[in-house]
C-alpha cells in the first residue's frame, strides 16, 4: 500500500528525512518510535502533503502511485488521513458542517452519492459515540475552545466517519491521559481491519500497551535504525533511545 | 505550493453583475449647476418647496469640502465630470403598471436574479427597482395597500404623499449633514419610500434593488422608511453595475424613522463594481445613513458589503427615545484594491439605551479594510449599554485591516464593551481542510463564512444564503 524507498525531504530548506525506506502493506499496523527531532513528524506531514515539507530525493509509492504527483486534498480524498498531533479550531464553522464537506469531498471523488442528511447524522453519532465524544460537540465550531483531550478525540472521530485505507497517527497519545489514551486506543483498533494500514508515530511505549502494532522501527537523524516486533518497544521503553542512537537521553 | 499565489487568484474572480444594458436614455451632460437642478425637479414635476430645498441643499454644499478623515485614497473627484441625471427614455411617459415597462429593462432585473414581475417575484418579497436615476416599477403593491402600507418610489410619494414627505425629509439626515449629504439632497433622483401605519406589522419583506447603468452617471438615491407607533418592517436593499473603466459616483441617503415601540430591521447587500485588479474603474459609495429610535423602538442596520472601490458609509442609530435599542451587523469584504472605511454611530440620549456592535472586515489581496465606529453617551443616557465587536480577517499578507473605535462616555453610569480581534486565514487550517479533501477555495469559503456566521445569522432567512453565496463568490480565485 505504501512503499517509501530513500526517502529525503526538507522542511524549510532544513533536511530532515535522510533516507527513509518504509514498507507497509494493507491490514498492517506499524509504530514509529524515535527521539524528538528525528523526523517523526516530518514523515506524516510529508505523506499527508503538508505545504513546505519538500520531497528532495526518493520515491513515495501510494497504492502504485506516485504521492509527490498528488496534491493534498487528493490525497485525503484517495485514502490518507492524518490525526494531527496539534488540531487547530477553525471558529464559526460546526464540526457538522466541516464532516459534511470532507466525506462529500471524499465520497464524490470515489464516485459516491453524498450521504443523505440523516445518514450522516446517525455515522456522525456513532462516531462520537465511540470516542465518548458528546453530540454536542457535532455542533460546535471545529476544535473550537476544546480541550487537547477532545481535539485528539475529534480527530479520531473523523477518522471512524472517513474510513481512511491509510491511517497516520501523529502523537495522537501525547498529552492525553490515561483514560482518554484507552478511548483512543478503542477507536482506533475499531478501525483496524484487513484493507486498512495504520501508521502510528509516538514517542511512547505507551500507547502500543493498548493498540499492539505488528512492527516497530526507530527512527534517528531521519533514517530508520532499526525495525522488529512489538518486543522491540518494550526494549525501547526499558533501555531508551540512547541505546541504539549511541547519545544519551533520559526517558 | 505557494499559499500566496493560491490566495492571489482566489481574490482576483471576475463581477457577474458587470453587463451593460442597451437601453436609450435621456441622460444630462455632466456638470452642476442651479439649471441642472431645476431641470431634474422639473423633469418630475415636483412642487417649488422642494426644487427650494435641493437648491439650499446645493448653497450648502457648494460651501463645504470633500471629508478627509477616512482611511481611504483617491484622486480628487471632480464633480462636474458627473452626469447628474439619467433615465431610460421609455420612462419619459411613466408606465402605469409592470406589464408596461421596457422588457429590456425588466431583462436586466432578471439577468440580476431580480423577477419584477409579481407572479414570479420571491415569494413574500416586494421589490422597488431603480434603474440609474429612475424607479421602474414596485411590485405587489395591491396586497401591501391593503394593509395600508405606503411602499412606493420617492418621485411618486412626493406627489402622492406630501405631506409625510414633507415633515420626514430631511429630518434624520438634514440638507447639510456632510458633504455627500448635501450634494444628494441637491441632485436625489429617486429611491424608495416606505410608510408603515400604527400597529402594522408590514406582511413581507420590502426589497429595493439598484442598478447603475449609464456610463459617467452618478446615483444619487434616497430612501425614506417612517415605521409609526408599535408598527414593524424588515427591508432589504440590493446594489450592482456595470464594469466599466471610469469611477462612477454614489451618493445615497437613507433616513429611518422609528416612532415608539417600531421595529425597523434595516439591510443591505451591496455588490457594486469593485474595479478591476489594478484598481480601475469601480463605484466611490459615500452614503449616509441614520435612524431615529423613539421610545422602546428598535433599529436594526445588517449590512454585506463586498463591491464598490471606494465604500464610506456608516449606518447609525440615534437612540432619542428611553429604552430604545440600536443593532449594527456588518460584514465587508475587500479584495483586489479596494478600500473600505466603514462602521456605524451609536448616540445615546435616551435612558437605559441599548446598542450592540458586531463588524466582521475581510481583507484579501492588496485592500484596505477600516472599522470605524462612535459610540457616544450623552449625560442623561442613563444606564445605557453597548457592546461592540470588531474582528478581522486578513487572506494573504499584502492587505490591511484597521480598527478606529472612538467613544465618548458622560454619564457615569453606563456600561461599555468592546472587544476586537484580528486573524489571518492559517496555513495550517488551510491544511486541516485538506487534508479532510477539502479544497482550498471551499476551505477559505468555508473559514470566512464560519466567521461571518455571528452577522449572516441576522440576515432574512433567503438572503443569508445569497449573501454567504455572493462571498463565495467573492472569494473565488483569491486561493485556489
Amino acid at each position: 500500500m505504501l512503499e517509501v524507498r530513500n526517502l529525503h525531504a526538507s522542511v524549510d530548506g532544513k533536511d530532515i528525512l535522510k533516507g527513509l525506506t518504509l514498507t507497509v502493506k494493507p491490514g498492517e499496523v506499524h509504530a514509529i518510535m524515535g527521539p524528538n527531532g528525528s523526523g517523526k513528524s516530518t514523515l506524516s506531514n510529508v505523506l499527508a502533503g503538508r505545504p513546505g515539507y519538500q520531497i528532495t530525493a526518493g520515491d513515495v509509492l501510494y497504492e502504485g502511485k506516485p504521492l509527490a504527483e498528488m496534491e493534498t486534498e487528493e490525497r485525503a480524498r484517495a485514502g490518507i488521513f492524518l490525526a494531527f498531533q496539534y488540531p487547530v479550531e477553525i471558529p464559526g464553522v460546526s464540526n457538522m458542517e466541516f464532516l459534511k464537506a470532507s466525506l462529500e469531498a471524499v465520497r464524490s471523488a470515489q464516485g459516491k452519492e453524498p450521504l443523505d442528511a440523516v445518514t450522516l447524522l446517525r455515522r456522525a453519532r456513532e462516531a462520537c459515540q465511540h470516542v465518548n465524544l458528546d453530540q454536542q460537540f457535532l455542533k460546535r465550531g471545529v476544535n473550537e475552545g476544546f480541550s487537547g483531550g477532545e481535539k485528539k478525540r475529534n480527530e479520531i472521530m473523523q477518522m471512524m466517519l472517513l474510513e481512511p485505507k491509510l491511517a497516520l497517527l501523529d502523537e495522537t497519545d501525547s498529552g492525553l491521559d490515561i483514560d482518554a489514551l484507552q478511548v483512543v486506543a478503542k477507536g482506533v483498533n475499531a478501525l483496524r481491519s484487513p484493507e486498512r494500514a495504520i501508521v502510528l508515530v509516538t514517542h511512547y511505549q505507551r500507547l502500543l500497551d493498548y493498540i499492539v502494532p505488528d512492527h516497530v522501527h526507530v527512527l534517528a537523524d531521519g533514517k530508520i535504525i532499526k525495525s522488529g516486533g512489538k518486543e522491540l518497544a518494550l526494549e525501547l521503553e526499558q533501555k531508551g533511545y540512547g541505546w541504539l542512537t549511541g547519545e544519551e537521553e533520559s526517558a | 505550493m505557494s499559499t500566496d499565489t493560491d490566495i492571489d487568484t482566489l481574490v482576483s474572480r471576475e463581477y457577474a453583475a458587470g453587463f451593460t444594458t442597451s437601453v436609450e436614455s435621456d441622460t444630462l451632460p455632466p456638470g452642476l449647476d442651479e439649471d441642472v437642478i431645476r431641470f431634474i425637479s422639473s423633469r418630475k414635476n415636483e412642487p417649488e418647496w422642494l426644487l427650494e430645498w435641493r437648491l439650499a441643499a446645493y448653497h450648502r454644499w457648494l460651501e463645504m469640502t470633500p471629508p478627509e478623515w477616512a482611511h481611504i485614497h483617491h484622486p480628487p473627484i471632480d464633480f462636474n465630470t458627473v452626469s447628474y441625471f439619467s433615465a431610460p427614455k421609455s420612462m419619459a411617459d411613466r408606465p402605469q403598471s409592470i406589464d408596461e415597462v421596457d422588457p429590456e429593462l425588466l431583462r436586466t432585473y432578471e439577468k440580476l436574479g431580480i423577477p419584477l414581475h409579481e407572479q414570479a417575484a420571491l415569494a413574500g418579497v416586494a421589490v422597488d427597482a431603480v434603474f440609474d436615476s429612475v424607479s421602474i416599477g414596485t411590485t405587489f403593491r395591491g396586497k401591501l395597500k391593503e394593509a395600508g402600507v405606503i411602499f412606493c418610489s420617492i418621485s411618486e410619494a412626493v406627489h402622492e404623499y406630501p405631506e409625510l414627505i414633507k415633515e420626514y425629509l430631511g429630518s434624520v439626515v438634514p440638507q447639510g449633514d456632510n458633504f455627500y449629504a448635501a450634494l444628494n439632497s441637491a441632485v436625489f433622483s429617486d429611491g424608495s419610500f416606505v410608510y408603515i401605519p400604527k400597529g402594522v406589522k408590514c406582511p413581507m419583506e420590502l426589497s429595493t434593488y439598484f442598478r447603475i447603468n449609464e456610463a459617467k452617471t452618478g446615483q444619487f438615491e434616497r430612501t425614506l422608511i417612517v415605521a409609526e407607533e408599535g408598527s414593524q418592517v424588515s427591508y432589504l436593499e440590493g446594489c450592482t453595475a456595470p464594469m466599466r473603466d471610469e469611477n462612477q459616483l454614489h451618493a445615497a441617503v437613507v433616513e429611518l424613522v422609528a416612532r415608539k415601540d417600531a421595529k425597523i430591521k434595516y439591510s443591505t447587500v451591496q455588490n457594486w463594481y469593485p474595479g478591476d485588479e489594478q484598481g480601475r474603474g469601480g463605484i466611490y459609495n459615500f452614503v449616509t445613513k441614520r435612524g431615529v429610535a423613539h421610545e422602546n423602538a428598535h433599529i436594526s442596520w445588517t449590512q454585506v458589503e463586498t463591491g464598490s472601490a471606494i465604500t464610506w458609509k456608516y449606518p447609525s442609530v440615534i437612540l432619542r427615545g428611553d429604552n430604545s435599542v440600536g443593532e449594527f451587523y456588518s460584514v465587508a469584504l475587500t479584495r483586489g484594491r479596494q478600500q473600505a472605511d466603514t462602521g456605524t454611530k451609536m448616540i445615546h440620549l435616551g435612558k437605559n439605551t441599548k446598542s450592540t456592535i458586531i463588524s466582521k472586515g475581510i481583507s484579501a489581496g492588496r485592500s484596505q479594510n477600516a472599522y470605524r465606529g462612535l459610540v457616544r453617551i450623552s449625560p442623561r443616557a442613563e444606564g445605557a449599554r453597548n457592546f461592540t465587536q470588531c474582528d478581522s480577517l486578513l487572506i494573504g499578507d499584502q492587505c490591511g485591516a484597521h480598527t478606529f473605535p472612538y467613544i465618548e462616555s458622560r454619564n457615569p453610569s453606563a456600561t461599555l464593551e468592546h472587544e476586537a480581534t484580528t486573524s489571518k486565514v492559517s496555513d495550517d487550517q488551510l491544511f486541516l481542510c485538506r487534508q479532510r479533501g477539502i479544497d482550498t477555495e471551499k476551505a477559505v469559503s468555508m473559514i470566512v463564512n464560519g466567521f461571518c456566521k455571528e452577522v449572516f445569522k441576522e440576515l432574512p432567512m433567503e438572503f443569508a444564503v445569497e449573501a454567504g453565496k455572493l462571498l463565495e463568490v467573492s472569494l473565488e480565485g483569491s486561493v485556489g
